[in-house]
């Protein structure tokens, strides 16, 4: 009996109060339960978090692999999005 | 299957859409970017990766046994907590290395395979016995010394699944070797026969440890491509000098000496210089013939099997209560249906 069978999960980790969740890894486990277990003794032996997350990593949607996709374009020429866009005369405080 | 081989044949079918791609591919490793899971990238990149990653991974989780073969017999709780500790890390080290190779498209239960039958190697210091207990301290200082200073490079590897492994190996390591110092110096500042015990450890362990970087450079096959790729950043030679630079004052703190009559400050070169490694010694023990190759291998066949019935027990209660965790659907609506295509697979690092 092997492994195969076993879903494969990421691990989610929130490294203390006040931070979001970030990804650490992934493992192998039967079930969700078994997962959460493993994901402990794997990714926080030395108090790394205060909560995790285990996500069956067939549930991930992901966007196509290439960062030039079209799919980011319409970020990509709208420089006024950003503050430094903007021209303000020397000696305007606070701004 | 070489690299050379295998780069030669994608050079001859290259289409054009191909040489498109592999430019691309070029010129992220030459800006030091990091290439990840879903990018394209050559075949021998792959497969020199899965090769590399594959052999790091069972050498963590070999590596558990000479160790652990002291845990009973640890001389105080402190000590044995300390080693259960650190056993327990080299098998998330494991871990975390399958998780970073399955990336690339192959899967643990195909590399502990390759294992078990002998077709993937791991490190051939672990073919080694620990034969009293101040080798626990010198594997401690020198393997895991060595093994930190293999993979501190390691850590900006082109291939960020492996890189970010690394990162986190790192981390741990340096634990592992304080410990093996502390517990070396315990010895060495005790009886005359601790000391004598500590200094026969050292003896039997620095030169496997020194092998531990691979072949010279001028024998080793791997290195040139993988350091043009940026999986590796140092040749062997040059780590194995970085090594020697390090542990030989080190030695000379713990109050031990080192068995290199060769082993002096070159001042001229700002190095030590250190004898002639017995490569037909490696070569041995890596072709099989090492004190503890096969109790090694068999030692971990059988974990595998008397493991066997624990899988298939989590297996059969998953498949029991999937109807209760498996298909309900909490997620919000915003989050589906934002791209036409579907990338979903079993391989990790999904969206990286
Ligand atoms: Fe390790
Ligand atoms: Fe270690």
């Amino acid at each position: 009996m092997t492994t195969d069978g076993w879903p494969l999960w990421e691990v989610f980790v929130r490294s203390r109060r006040g931070l979001s969740h970030t990804h650490a890894g992934s493992l192998h486990a039967p079930d969700a339960e078994m997962a959460l277990r493993n994901a402990r003794d794997l990714y926080t032996r030395r108090m790394e978090g205060v909560s995790i997350w285990v996500v069956p990593s067939t549930a991930i949607t992901a966007s196509s692999p290439d960062e030039k996709d079209p799919f980011f374009e319409p970020s990509a020429d709208k420089p006024y999005r950003h503050p430094t866009f903007y021209e303000i005369p020397d000696g305007v405080k606070h701004l | 299957m070489t690299t050379g081989t295998a780069e030669t044949t994608a050079t001859e079918g290259m289409t054009a859409s191909q040489a498109a791609l592999e430019a691309v591919f070029d010129a992220a490793v030459a800006a030091d970017e990091r290439i990840e899971p879903r990018d394209w990238m050559p075949d021998a990149y792959r497969a020199g990766l899965v090769r590399q990653i594959a052999q790091h991974a069972h050498s963590e989780i070999i590596g558990m046994q000479p160790e652990a073969n002291w845990i009973t017999r640890a001389p105080s709780l402190r000590r044995k907590a300390i080693l259960m500790a650190k056993v327990q890390d080299e098998a998330g080290h494991g871990l975390y290395l399958y998780s970073a190779a399955e990336t690339l498209g192959t899967s643990r239960d195909e590399l502990l395979d390759k294992l078990h039958s002998g077709r993937q190697k791991y490190s051939s210091i672990f073919n080694y016995p620990t034969l009293t207990w101040a080798d626990v301290g010198a594997i401690g200082w020198l393997v895991d010394g060595a093994a930190i200073t293999n993979q501190v490079p390691l850590c900006r590897c082109s291939y960020g699944p492996y890189a970010r492994a690394m990162v986190r190996v790192c981390k741990e390591e340096s634990f592992h070797q304080r410990q093996g110092y502390e517990a070396l110096l315990a010895l060495s500042r005790g009886t005359e026969a601790q000391h004598a015990m500590a200094q026969d450890a050292v003896d039997r362990w620095w030169w496997p440890s020194l092998m531990m970087f691979g072949p010279p450079d001028d024998e080793s096959t791997h290195s040139a491509q993988a350091m043009a790729w940026k999986i590796k950043r140092h040749s062997n030679d040059e780590l194995r000098q970085r090594f020697v630079d390090i542990a030989a004052p080190q030695a000379e703190s713990l109050g031990l000496t080192l068995p290199d009559p060769d082993l002096k400050w070159n001042e001229e070169r700002g190095h030590y210089d250190f004898g002639p490694i017995d490569w037909d010694e490696f070569w041995n023990v890596l072709k099989g013939n090492g004190p503890c190759n096969e109790q090694r291998l068999s030692k971990r066949r059988k974990a595998h099997e008397d493991g066997a019935w624990v899988r298939e027990a989590a297996a059969a209660y998953a498949g029991k209560h999937d109807g209760r965790h498996g298909n309900d659907n909490h997620g919000r609506d915003d989050a589906h249906g934002r791209h036409d295509e579907q990338h979903t697979h079993t391989h990790g690092e999904a969206g990286a």
